[in-house]
Protein backbone atom coordinates (compact mmCIF):
# COMPACT_ATOMS: atom_id res chain seq x y z
CA UNK A 1 0.00 0.00 0.00
CA UNK A 2 1.18 3.49 -0.86
CA UNK A 3 0.15 6.04 1.74
CA UNK A 4 -1.50 9.38 1.11
CA UNK A 5 1.14 12.10 0.86
CA UNK A 6 3.85 9.87 -0.64
CA UNK A 7 5.81 11.18 -3.65
CA UNK A 8 4.74 9.11 -6.65
CA UNK A 9 4.83 8.83 -10.44
CA UNK A 10 1.71 8.27 -12.52
CA UNK A 11 1.04 7.25 -16.11
CA UNK A 12 -1.89 8.24 -18.29
CA UNK A 13 -3.04 7.88 -21.87
CA UNK A 14 -3.73 11.39 -23.17
CA UNK A 15 -5.01 10.41 -26.61
CA UNK A 16 -5.92 6.88 -27.72
CA UNK A 17 -4.44 5.79 -31.06
CA UNK A 18 -7.77 6.44 -32.81
CA UNK A 19 -7.98 9.96 -31.34
CA UNK A 20 -4.63 11.08 -32.75
CA UNK A 21 -4.31 13.63 -35.56
CA UNK A 22 -4.14 12.41 -39.13
CA UNK A 23 -0.80 14.05 -39.99
CA UNK A 24 1.38 11.44 -38.30
CA UNK A 25 3.62 8.69 -39.61
CA UNK A 26 1.89 5.32 -39.36
CA UNK A 27 4.05 4.01 -36.50
CA UNK A 28 3.13 6.99 -34.31
CA UNK A 29 -0.52 6.97 -35.41
CA UNK A 30 -0.92 3.37 -34.27
CA UNK A 31 0.12 3.99 -30.65
CA UNK A 32 -1.47 6.19 -27.97
CA UNK A 33 -0.06 9.51 -26.74
CA UNK A 34 1.07 8.73 -23.20
CA UNK A 35 2.04 10.91 -20.27
CA UNK A 36 4.09 10.50 -17.10
CA UNK A 37 4.25 12.97 -14.24
CA UNK A 38 4.93 13.16 -10.51
CA UNK A 39 3.27 14.46 -7.39
CA UNK A 40 2.03 13.77 -3.87
CA UNK A 41 -0.59 11.02 -3.63
CA UNK A 42 -3.96 12.36 -2.44
CA UNK A 43 -5.35 9.10 -1.00
CA UNK A 44 -3.97 5.68 0.03
CA UNK A 45 -3.70 3.37 -2.99
CA UNK A 46 -1.99 0.32 -4.48
CA UNK A 47 0.40 0.31 -7.43
CA UNK A 48 -1.77 -0.04 -10.54
CA UNK A 49 -4.73 1.89 -9.08
CA UNK A 50 -6.24 4.97 -10.71
CA UNK A 51 -5.21 7.83 -8.43
CA UNK A 52 -5.12 11.58 -8.09
CA UNK A 53 -1.93 13.48 -7.26
CA UNK A 54 -0.96 17.03 -6.43
CA UNK A 55 2.10 18.33 -8.29
CA UNK A 56 4.81 20.57 -6.80
CA UNK A 57 2.80 23.47 -8.23
CA UNK A 58 -0.39 22.36 -6.48
CA UNK A 59 -1.95 21.17 -9.73
CA UNK A 60 -4.08 18.02 -9.67
CA UNK A 61 -3.63 15.24 -12.22
CA UNK A 62 -5.05 11.72 -12.43
CA UNK A 63 -3.52 8.52 -13.78
CA UNK A 64 -2.34 5.03 -12.95
CA UNK A 65 -0.01 4.79 -9.96
CA UNK A 66 3.24 3.21 -11.17
CA UNK A 67 6.01 4.11 -8.74
CA UNK A 68 6.59 5.36 -5.22
CA UNK A 69 9.61 7.61 -4.52
CA UNK A 70 10.59 7.57 -8.22
CA UNK A 71 14.25 8.13 -9.05
CA UNK A 72 16.48 8.47 -12.08
CA UNK A 73 18.73 5.70 -13.34
CA UNK A 74 20.30 7.30 -16.41
CA UNK A 75 24.07 7.10 -16.33
CA UNK A 76 27.28 7.51 -18.30
CA UNK A 77 26.61 4.49 -20.49
CA UNK A 78 28.91 1.58 -21.13
CA UNK A 79 32.51 1.83 -22.28
CA UNK A 80 33.06 3.15 -25.81
CA UNK A 81 36.61 2.00 -26.58
CA UNK A 82 36.75 4.17 -29.72
CA UNK A 83 36.97 7.26 -27.52
CA UNK A 84 40.37 6.10 -26.22
CA UNK A 85 41.56 5.75 -29.80
CA UNK A 86 40.50 9.33 -30.55
CA UNK A 87 42.43 10.57 -27.51
CA UNK A 88 45.57 8.75 -28.62
CA UNK A 89 45.27 9.91 -32.22
CA UNK A 90 44.74 13.62 -31.63
CA UNK A 91 47.30 13.87 -28.83
CA UNK A 92 49.82 12.29 -31.18
CA UNK A 93 48.98 14.80 -33.94
CA UNK A 94 49.09 17.85 -31.69
CA UNK A 95 51.83 16.94 -29.21
CA UNK A 96 53.58 14.03 -30.92
CA UNK A 97 56.49 16.08 -32.23
CA UNK A 98 57.39 17.31 -28.76
CA UNK A 99 57.95 13.91 -27.16
CA UNK B 1 -17.36 27.95 -14.18
CA UNK B 2 -18.27 24.82 -16.11
CA UNK B 3 -15.29 22.85 -17.33
CA UNK B 4 -14.64 23.42 -21.04
CA UNK B 5 -14.63 20.37 -23.34
CA UNK B 6 -11.29 18.57 -23.13
CA UNK B 7 -11.34 16.63 -26.40
CA UNK B 8 -8.64 17.29 -28.97
CA UNK B 9 -10.66 19.32 -31.51
CA UNK B 10 -12.38 21.48 -28.89
CA UNK B 11 -9.11 22.28 -27.15
CA UNK B 12 -7.26 23.07 -30.37
CA UNK B 13 -10.07 25.37 -31.49
CA UNK B 14 -9.38 27.49 -28.39
CA UNK B 15 -5.65 27.83 -29.24
CA UNK B 16 -5.78 31.44 -30.34
CA UNK B 17 -7.52 32.81 -27.26
CA UNK B 18 -5.43 30.67 -24.91
CA UNK B 19 -2.24 31.90 -26.58
CA UNK B 20 -3.27 35.52 -26.40
CA UNK B 21 -3.95 35.20 -22.68
CA UNK B 22 -0.72 33.28 -22.13
CA UNK B 23 1.58 35.67 -23.98
CA UNK B 24 0.10 39.07 -23.34
CA UNK B 25 0.90 40.06 -26.95
CA UNK B 26 -1.65 41.04 -29.55
CA UNK B 27 0.18 39.95 -32.70
CA UNK B 28 -2.49 41.43 -34.97
CA UNK B 29 -0.98 44.90 -34.46
CA UNK B 30 2.06 43.86 -36.51
CA UNK B 31 0.12 42.32 -39.40
CA UNK B 32 -0.40 43.96 -42.78
CA UNK B 33 -3.26 41.67 -43.76
CA UNK B 34 -1.08 40.02 -46.39
CA UNK B 35 2.26 38.17 -46.20
CA UNK B 36 4.14 41.03 -44.65
CA UNK B 37 4.27 41.72 -40.94
CA UNK B 38 6.40 44.31 -39.20
CA UNK B 39 9.15 42.21 -37.62
CA UNK B 40 11.21 45.12 -36.33
CA UNK B 41 8.15 46.76 -34.79
CA UNK B 42 7.38 43.50 -33.03
CA UNK B 43 10.95 43.27 -31.72
CA UNK B 44 10.92 46.92 -30.66
CA UNK B 45 7.55 47.10 -28.96
CA UNK B 46 7.45 43.77 -27.22
CA UNK B 47 11.16 43.16 -26.74
CA UNK B 48 13.62 45.03 -24.57
CA UNK B 49 16.49 47.33 -25.43
CA UNK B 50 19.91 45.76 -25.31
CA UNK B 51 20.78 47.70 -22.17
CA UNK B 52 17.58 46.60 -20.44
CA UNK B 53 18.27 43.01 -21.34
CA UNK B 54 21.81 43.18 -20.04
CA UNK B 55 20.55 44.62 -16.77
CA UNK B 56 17.88 41.93 -16.47
CA UNK B 57 20.35 39.15 -17.23
CA UNK B 58 23.25 40.40 -15.12
CA UNK B 59 20.88 40.81 -12.16
CA UNK B 60 20.21 37.06 -12.26
CA UNK B 61 23.82 36.04 -12.94
CA UNK B 62 23.23 35.30 -16.62
CA UNK B 63 25.66 36.34 -19.34
CA UNK B 64 29.20 37.77 -19.28
CA UNK B 65 30.50 34.29 -20.00
CA UNK B 66 34.16 33.92 -20.91
CA UNK B 67 35.54 33.46 -24.41
CA UNK B 68 38.20 30.76 -24.51
CA UNK B 69 40.77 30.32 -27.24
CA UNK B 70 41.09 26.67 -28.26
CA UNK B 71 44.77 26.64 -29.18
CA UNK B 72 45.23 22.88 -29.29
CA UNK B 73 42.12 22.35 -31.37
CA UNK B 74 43.36 25.09 -33.71
CA UNK B 75 46.68 23.21 -33.94
CA UNK B 76 44.76 20.06 -34.86
CA UNK B 77 42.80 21.96 -37.52
CA UNK B 78 46.04 23.37 -38.95
CA UNK B 79 47.54 19.88 -39.08
CA UNK B 80 44.60 18.92 -41.32
CA UNK B 81 44.42 22.17 -43.35
CA UNK B 82 46.21 23.29 -46.51
CA UNK B 83 49.39 25.38 -45.96
CA UNK B 84 48.65 28.73 -44.32
CA UNK B 85 45.06 27.85 -43.45
CA UNK B 86 43.47 27.22 -40.07
CA UNK B 87 41.80 30.22 -38.43
CA UNK B 88 42.10 30.59 -34.66
CA UNK B 89 39.12 28.86 -32.98
CA UNK B 90 37.43 30.47 -29.98
CA UNK B 91 34.48 29.29 -27.93
CA UNK B 92 32.03 31.23 -25.77
CA UNK B 93 31.60 29.19 -22.62
CA UNK B 94 27.86 29.53 -22.25
CA UNK B 95 27.79 26.46 -20.03
CA UNK B 96 28.86 28.81 -17.24
CA UNK B 97 25.38 30.36 -17.20
CA UNK B 98 23.28 29.33 -14.15
CA UNK B 99 21.39 26.53 -15.95
CA UNK B 100 24.38 25.39 -18.01
CA UNK B 101 23.59 26.79 -21.45
CA UNK B 102 22.95 29.99 -23.42
CA UNK B 103 19.23 29.30 -23.03
CA UNK B 104 19.45 31.05 -19.66
CA UNK B 105 19.53 34.31 -21.65
CA UNK B 106 16.21 33.55 -23.31
CA UNK B 107 14.66 32.31 -20.11
CA UNK B 108 15.86 35.30 -18.03
CA UNK B 109 13.92 37.67 -20.23
CA UNK B 110 10.84 35.50 -20.59
CA UNK B 111 10.58 34.95 -16.83
CA UNK B 112 11.27 38.61 -16.06
CA UNK B 113 8.51 39.58 -18.47
CA UNK B 114 6.08 37.02 -17.00
CA UNK B 115 6.70 38.32 -13.50
CA UNK B 116 6.32 41.94 -14.60
CA UNK B 117 2.94 41.13 -16.15
CA UNK B 118 1.81 39.41 -12.96
CA UNK B 119 1.71 35.78 -14.07
CA UNK B 120 2.03 33.26 -11.22
CA UNK B 121 3.97 30.74 -13.26
CA UNK B 122 5.55 29.88 -16.57
CA UNK B 123 5.19 26.93 -18.93
CA UNK B 124 7.53 25.88 -21.69
CA UNK B 125 7.25 23.04 -24.17
CA UNK B 126 10.81 21.85 -24.68
CA UNK B 127 12.95 18.73 -24.53
CA UNK B 128 16.08 20.86 -24.67
CA UNK B 129 18.26 22.96 -22.39
CA UNK B 130 15.60 25.64 -22.42
CA UNK B 131 13.58 23.64 -19.87
CA UNK B 132 16.32 23.83 -17.25
CA UNK B 133 16.86 27.48 -18.13
CA UNK B 134 13.20 28.37 -17.50
CA UNK B 135 13.16 26.24 -14.35
CA UNK B 136 16.30 27.98 -13.09
CA UNK B 137 15.01 31.47 -13.78
CA UNK B 138 11.57 30.66 -12.35
CA UNK B 139 13.30 29.42 -9.19
CA UNK B 140 15.14 32.75 -8.86
CA UNK B 141 11.97 34.76 -9.55
CA UNK B 142 9.80 32.68 -7.23
CA UNK B 143 7.43 31.70 -10.03
CA UNK B 144 5.92 28.27 -10.56
CA UNK B 145 7.16 26.31 -13.55
CA UNK B 146 5.93 23.47 -15.75
CA UNK B 147 8.08 21.91 -18.47
CA UNK B 148 6.37 19.73 -21.09
CA UNK B 149 8.74 17.29 -22.75
CA UNK B 150 8.62 14.82 -25.61
CA UNK B 151 10.73 12.18 -23.91
CA UNK B 152 9.73 8.56 -24.51
CA UNK B 153 8.93 6.20 -27.35
CA UNK B 154 5.86 3.93 -27.20
CA UNK B 155 7.91 1.28 -25.35
CA UNK B 156 8.53 3.81 -22.59
CA UNK B 157 12.23 4.08 -23.44
CA UNK B 158 13.55 7.57 -22.74
CA UNK B 159 16.26 9.32 -24.73
CA UNK B 160 19.09 9.59 -22.12
CA UNK B 161 19.81 13.21 -22.95
CA UNK B 162 16.15 14.20 -22.48
CA UNK B 163 15.81 12.15 -19.29
CA UNK B 164 18.75 14.09 -17.86
CA UNK B 165 17.09 17.36 -18.79
CA UNK B 166 13.95 16.23 -16.96
CA UNK B 167 16.03 15.49 -13.88
CA UNK B 168 17.63 18.91 -14.01
CA UNK B 169 14.28 20.67 -14.38
CA UNK B 170 12.96 18.82 -11.32
CA UNK B 171 16.15 19.56 -9.42
CA UNK B 172 15.46 23.25 -10.06
CA UNK B 173 11.93 22.92 -8.70
CA UNK B 174 9.88 22.52 -11.88
CA UNK B 175 7.01 20.14 -12.52
CA UNK B 176 7.87 18.01 -15.55
CA UNK B 177 5.17 16.51 -17.74
CA UNK B 178 6.67 13.86 -20.00
CA UNK B 179 5.02 12.58 -23.16
CA UNK B 180 5.58 10.05 -25.89
CA UNK B 181 6.41 11.12 -29.43
CA UNK B 182 4.06 13.32 -31.42
CA UNK B 183 3.10 16.88 -32.24
CA UNK B 184 -0.05 16.57 -30.10
CA UNK B 185 2.23 17.60 -27.25
CA UNK B 186 0.82 20.98 -28.20
CA UNK B 187 -2.65 19.76 -27.13
CA UNK B 188 -1.45 18.99 -23.60
CA UNK B 189 0.48 22.26 -23.63
CA UNK B 190 -2.69 24.26 -24.44
CA UNK B 191 -4.63 22.35 -21.76
CA UNK B 192 -1.98 23.22 -19.18
CA UNK B 193 -1.92 26.89 -20.16
CA UNK B 194 -5.69 27.02 -19.92
CA UNK B 195 -5.81 25.18 -16.60
CA UNK B 196 -3.09 27.20 -14.86
CA UNK B 197 -3.24 30.63 -16.52
CA UNK B 198 0.57 30.61 -16.53
CA UNK B 199 2.71 32.52 -19.02
CA UNK B 200 3.76 30.76 -22.21
CA UNK B 201 7.55 31.07 -21.99
CA UNK B 202 7.82 30.14 -25.64
CA UNK B 203 11.24 29.98 -27.24
CA UNK B 204 9.98 32.15 -30.05
CA UNK B 205 8.68 35.32 -28.43
CA UNK B 206 10.39 38.68 -29.06
CA UNK B 207 11.72 38.76 -25.47
CA UNK B 208 13.15 35.26 -25.76
CA UNK B 209 14.99 36.02 -28.98
CA UNK B 210 16.01 39.48 -27.87
CA UNK B 211 17.54 37.77 -24.83
CA UNK B 212 20.13 36.15 -27.11
CA UNK B 213 21.15 39.50 -28.58
CA UNK B 214 23.34 40.06 -25.53
CA UNK B 215 25.34 36.97 -26.56
CA UNK B 216 26.22 38.38 -29.99
CA UNK B 217 26.92 41.78 -28.47
CA UNK B 218 29.24 40.33 -25.83
CA UNK B 219 31.20 38.40 -28.47
CA UNK B 220 31.95 41.60 -30.40
CA UNK B 221 32.86 43.54 -27.23
CA UNK B 222 35.07 40.76 -25.84
CA UNK B 223 36.84 40.38 -29.17
CA UNK B 224 37.54 44.08 -29.43
CA UNK B 225 38.96 44.02 -25.93
CA UNK B 226 41.00 40.84 -26.44
CA UNK B 227 42.11 41.12 -30.07
CA UNK B 228 41.27 44.67 -31.06
CA UNK B 229 38.98 43.52 -33.87
CA UNK B 230 35.70 41.78 -34.60
CA UNK B 231 35.64 38.05 -35.26
CA UNK B 232 35.64 37.05 -38.95
CA UNK B 233 33.11 34.26 -38.50
CA UNK B 234 30.63 33.28 -35.79
CA UNK B 235 29.16 29.79 -36.02
CA UNK B 236 25.78 29.07 -34.41
CA UNK B 237 24.16 25.70 -33.94
CA UNK B 238 20.80 26.01 -35.66
CA UNK B 239 17.62 24.26 -34.55
CA UNK B 240 14.62 26.53 -33.96
CA UNK B 241 16.57 29.51 -35.29
CA UNK B 242 16.54 31.66 -32.16
CA UNK B 243 20.18 31.12 -31.27
CA UNK B 244 21.35 32.31 -34.68
CA UNK B 245 18.80 35.12 -34.97
CA UNK B 246 19.54 36.59 -31.55
CA UNK B 247 23.31 36.27 -31.90
CA UNK B 248 23.31 37.88 -35.35
CA UNK B 249 21.10 40.75 -34.15
CA UNK B 250 23.45 41.32 -31.22
CA UNK B 251 26.47 41.42 -33.54
CA UNK B 252 24.68 43.96 -35.73
CA UNK B 253 23.80 46.06 -32.66
CA UNK B 254 27.49 46.01 -31.73
CA UNK B 255 28.31 47.27 -35.22
CA UNK B 256 30.16 44.07 -36.19
CA UNK B 257 28.91 44.40 -39.76
CA UNK B 258 31.67 42.38 -41.41
CA UNK B 259 31.36 39.32 -39.20
CA UNK B 260 29.89 36.41 -41.15
CA UNK B 261 27.24 34.33 -39.38
CA UNK B 262 27.20 30.65 -40.29
CA UNK B 263 24.50 28.23 -39.16
CA UNK B 264 25.36 24.59 -38.46
CA UNK B 265 23.06 21.61 -37.95
CA UNK B 266 23.65 17.90 -37.58
CA UNK B 267 22.51 16.10 -40.71
CA UNK B 268 19.54 13.90 -39.79
CA UNK B 269 18.03 13.80 -43.26
CA UNK B 270 15.76 10.82 -43.83
CA UNK B 271 14.55 10.59 -40.22
CA UNK B 272 10.93 11.61 -39.63
CA UNK B 273 10.73 13.82 -36.55
CA UNK B 274 7.26 12.61 -35.56
CA UNK B 275 8.11 8.95 -35.94
CA UNK B 276 7.83 6.81 -32.82
CA UNK B 277 10.31 4.25 -34.14
CA UNK B 278 12.87 6.83 -35.33
CA UNK B 279 12.73 8.76 -32.04
CA UNK B 280 15.41 6.74 -30.27
CA UNK B 281 17.50 6.16 -33.38
CA UNK B 282 18.74 9.74 -33.19
CA UNK B 283 21.94 10.27 -31.24
CA UNK B 284 21.27 13.96 -30.83
CA UNK B 285 18.04 15.53 -29.67
CA UNK B 286 18.49 19.07 -30.97
CA UNK B 287 20.72 21.12 -33.24
CA UNK B 288 19.79 18.91 -36.15
CA UNK B 289 18.27 19.43 -39.59
CA UNK B 290 14.95 17.95 -38.43
CA UNK B 291 14.37 21.23 -36.58
CA UNK B 292 16.82 23.50 -38.38
CA UNK B 293 15.42 23.27 -41.89
CA UNK B 294 11.65 23.38 -41.23
CA UNK B 295 11.99 26.28 -38.78
CA UNK B 296 14.21 28.21 -41.20
CA UNK B 297 11.85 27.91 -44.16
CA UNK B 298 8.67 28.31 -42.10
CA UNK B 299 9.43 30.14 -38.84
CA UNK B 300 5.74 30.69 -38.08
CA UNK B 301 4.88 27.03 -37.51
CA UNK B 302 6.14 27.45 -33.94
CA UNK B 303 4.00 27.85 -30.80
CA UNK B 304 3.43 31.62 -31.30
CA UNK B 305 1.57 33.36 -34.17
CA UNK B 306 4.70 35.13 -35.44
CA UNK B 307 8.07 33.75 -34.46
CA UNK B 308 10.83 36.16 -33.54
CA UNK B 309 13.38 33.54 -34.66
CA UNK B 310 13.94 34.11 -38.40
CA UNK B 311 17.37 32.66 -39.23
CA UNK B 312 17.24 33.09 -43.03
CA UNK B 313 17.29 36.86 -42.44
CA UNK B 314 20.75 36.60 -40.92
CA UNK B 315 22.53 33.50 -42.18
CA UNK B 316 25.46 33.92 -44.56
CA UNK B 317 25.95 30.16 -44.94
CA UNK B 318 24.25 27.06 -43.59
CA UNK B 319 26.32 23.90 -43.21
CA UNK B 320 25.69 20.39 -41.94
CA UNK B 321 27.93 18.10 -39.99
CA UNK B 322 27.41 14.46 -38.96
CA UNK B 323 26.66 12.92 -35.57
CA UNK B 324 30.02 11.12 -35.74
CA UNK B 325 31.82 14.43 -36.35
CA UNK B 326 30.19 16.01 -33.31
CA UNK B 327 31.12 13.11 -31.02
CA UNK B 328 34.71 13.16 -32.30
CA UNK B 329 35.05 16.89 -31.67
CA UNK B 330 33.44 16.56 -28.23
CA UNK B 331 36.13 14.04 -27.33
CA UNK B 332 38.82 16.35 -28.77
CA UNK B 333 37.55 19.21 -26.61
CA UNK B 334 38.02 17.03 -23.54
CA UNK B 335 41.32 15.44 -24.42
CA UNK B 336 43.04 18.45 -26.01
CA UNK B 337 41.48 21.42 -24.24
CA UNK B 338 40.56 19.90 -20.89
CA UNK B 339 36.95 20.98 -21.33
CA UNK B 340 34.20 18.43 -20.87
CA UNK B 341 30.98 19.77 -22.42
CA UNK B 342 27.69 18.33 -23.67
CA UNK B 343 27.80 17.02 -27.24
CA UNK B 344 24.74 18.82 -28.67
CA UNK B 345 26.31 22.23 -28.06
CA UNK B 346 29.39 21.11 -29.96
CA UNK B 347 27.58 20.93 -33.31
CA UNK B 348 28.85 24.38 -34.19
CA UNK B 349 32.31 23.44 -32.87
CA UNK B 350 32.56 20.50 -35.27
CA UNK B 351 31.51 22.84 -38.10
CA UNK B 352 34.00 25.50 -36.97
CA UNK B 353 36.79 22.92 -36.91
CA UNK B 354 36.14 22.23 -40.61
CA UNK B 355 35.42 25.86 -41.57
CA UNK B 356 38.61 27.08 -39.87
CA UNK B 357 40.56 25.03 -42.43
CA UNK B 358 39.11 27.17 -45.27
CA UNK B 359 40.28 30.39 -43.61
CA UNK B 360 43.73 32.01 -43.30
CA UNK B 361 45.58 31.53 -40.02
CA UNK B 362 45.32 35.19 -39.05
CA UNK B 363 41.53 35.07 -39.09
CA UNK B 364 39.26 34.08 -36.20
CA UNK B 365 36.21 31.86 -35.91
CA UNK B 366 33.96 31.84 -32.86
CA UNK B 367 31.75 29.04 -31.63
CA UNK B 368 29.14 30.91 -29.64
CA UNK B 369 28.10 28.25 -27.12
CA UNK B 370 28.94 25.31 -24.92
CA UNK B 371 26.45 23.38 -22.81
CA UNK B 372 26.74 21.47 -19.55
CA UNK B 373 27.38 17.75 -19.52
CA UNK B 374 26.39 14.99 -17.13
CA UNK B 375 24.83 11.54 -16.95
CA UNK B 376 22.83 10.93 -20.14
CA UNK B 377 24.00 14.19 -21.65
CA UNK B 378 27.44 13.03 -22.64
CA UNK B 379 28.90 11.30 -25.70
CA UNK B 380 29.43 7.99 -23.93
CA UNK B 381 25.78 7.33 -22.92
CA UNK B 382 24.66 8.68 -26.29
CA UNK B 383 26.93 6.28 -28.15
CA UNK B 384 26.15 3.28 -25.97
CA UNK B 385 22.43 4.08 -26.32
CA UNK B 386 22.91 4.11 -30.10
CA UNK B 387 24.57 0.68 -29.95
CA UNK B 388 21.77 -0.69 -27.74
CA UNK B 389 19.28 0.49 -30.37
CA UNK B 390 21.03 -1.37 -33.17
CA UNK B 391 22.85 1.63 -34.62
CA UNK B 392 26.18 0.72 -36.15
CA UNK B 393 28.89 2.76 -34.39
CA UNK B 394 32.30 2.45 -36.02
CA UNK B 395 35.34 4.31 -37.30
CA UNK B 396 35.24 5.30 -40.95
CA UNK B 397 34.50 8.23 -43.23
CA UNK B 398 31.61 10.27 -41.79
CA UNK B 399 30.30 10.91 -45.29
CA UNK B 400 29.09 7.29 -45.20
CA UNK B 401 26.92 7.91 -42.10
CA UNK B 402 23.23 7.11 -42.58
CA UNK B 403 21.12 8.83 -39.89
CA UNK B 404 19.11 6.23 -37.97
CA UNK B 405 21.36 3.40 -39.16
CA UNK B 406 24.93 4.38 -38.39
CA UNK B 407 27.16 6.77 -36.49
CA UNK B 408 30.50 6.92 -38.27
CA UNK B 409 33.28 8.30 -36.09
CA UNK B 410 35.90 9.91 -38.33
CA UNK B 411 38.99 7.68 -38.53
CA UNK B 412 41.05 10.85 -38.92
CA UNK B 413 40.17 14.46 -38.01
CA UNK B 414 40.81 15.54 -41.62
CA UNK B 415 37.61 13.67 -42.58
CA UNK B 416 35.44 16.17 -40.66
CA UNK B 417 33.85 18.30 -43.38
CA UNK B 418 31.18 21.00 -43.23
CA UNK B 419 28.73 20.42 -46.05
CA UNK B 420 27.02 23.49 -47.49
CA UNK B 421 23.26 23.42 -47.75
CA UNK B 422 21.62 25.15 -50.67
CA UNK B 423 20.43 28.34 -48.96
CA UNK B 424 18.76 29.68 -52.11
CA UNK B 425 16.66 26.55 -52.27
CA UNK B 426 15.53 27.12 -48.67
CA UNK B 427 14.76 30.74 -49.47
CA UNK B 428 12.61 29.65 -52.42
CA UNK B 429 10.90 27.22 -50.10
CA UNK B 430 10.12 30.07 -47.69
CA UNK B 431 8.68 32.07 -50.59
CA UNK B 432 6.62 29.08 -51.68
CA UNK B 433 5.18 28.73 -48.20
CA UNK B 434 4.20 32.40 -48.15
CA UNK B 435 2.56 32.22 -51.58
CA UNK B 436 0.56 29.20 -50.48
CA UNK B 437 -0.40 30.59 -47.08
CA UNK B 438 -1.24 34.19 -47.96
CA UNK B 439 -1.54 35.21 -51.61
CA UNK B 440 -0.29 34.30 -55.05
CA UNK B 441 -0.11 38.01 -55.85
CA UNK B 442 2.25 39.69 -53.40
CA UNK B 443 2.02 43.45 -52.88
CA UNK B 444 5.07 45.71 -53.09
CA UNK B 445 5.18 45.60 -49.29
CA UNK B 446 5.18 41.81 -49.48
CA UNK B 447 8.12 41.82 -51.90
CA UNK B 448 10.05 44.06 -49.55
CA UNK B 449 9.16 41.73 -46.68
CA UNK B 450 10.26 38.64 -48.61
CA UNK B 451 13.54 40.37 -49.46
CA UNK B 452 14.14 40.91 -45.73
CA UNK B 453 13.04 37.37 -44.91
CA UNK B 454 15.51 35.92 -47.41
CA UNK B 455 18.39 38.45 -47.08
CA UNK B 456 18.12 39.06 -50.83
CA UNK B 457 17.28 42.05 -53.03
CA UNK B 458 13.81 42.68 -54.41
CA UNK B 459 14.84 41.72 -57.96
CA UNK B 460 15.93 38.26 -56.80
CA UNK B 461 12.70 37.86 -54.87
CA UNK B 462 10.52 38.89 -57.82
CA UNK B 463 12.29 36.40 -60.08
CA UNK B 464 12.02 33.67 -57.44
CA UNK B 465 8.30 34.37 -56.94
CA UNK B 466 7.69 33.91 -60.68
CA UNK B 467 9.74 30.71 -60.74
CA UNK B 468 7.97 29.30 -57.70
CA UNK B 469 4.52 30.28 -59.01
CA UNK B 470 5.20 28.32 -62.20
CA UNK B 471 5.61 25.18 -60.07
CA UNK B 472 2.41 25.64 -58.07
Amino acid sequence: MVKKGEWVRIHKVILKAEERTGKLPEDTQSVPLEMWTKGFLLADAEIGDEVEIESVNGRHETGTLIEMNPYYTHDFGTCIPELLQIDKQVREIVFGGEK
Amino acid sequence: MAKLPQDYDSVMSRTQEVMKAALGIDYSQFESGSMAFDYEKMMRETGYSLEEMQNIQYSVNVGNTPILELKNLTALARACAPEGKGARIFIKDEASNPSGSFKARRAANAVYHAKKLGYKGVIAATSGNYGAAVASQAAIAGLKCIIVQECYDSKGVGQPEIVEKARKCEALGAEVVQLTVGPELFYKFILLLEETGYFNASLYTPFGIAGVETLGYEIAMQFREKLGKDPDVVVCTNAGGGNLTGTARGLIKAGAKNTKVIGASIDLSGLHMASDKAFNLKSCTTGHTGFGVPYAVDPDHSDVPRSAARPLRYMDRYVTITQGDVFYITECLATLEGLEKGPAGNTSLAAAFALSQEMPQDQTIVVQETEYTGAGKHLQPQLSFARENGIEVRFGDPKDEVPGKSVIIPEHPSLIKAKDMDLDRQKRSLIKGNLRKYTMNPTEEDYKYLAEETKKDIEWVKKAVEEVKATL
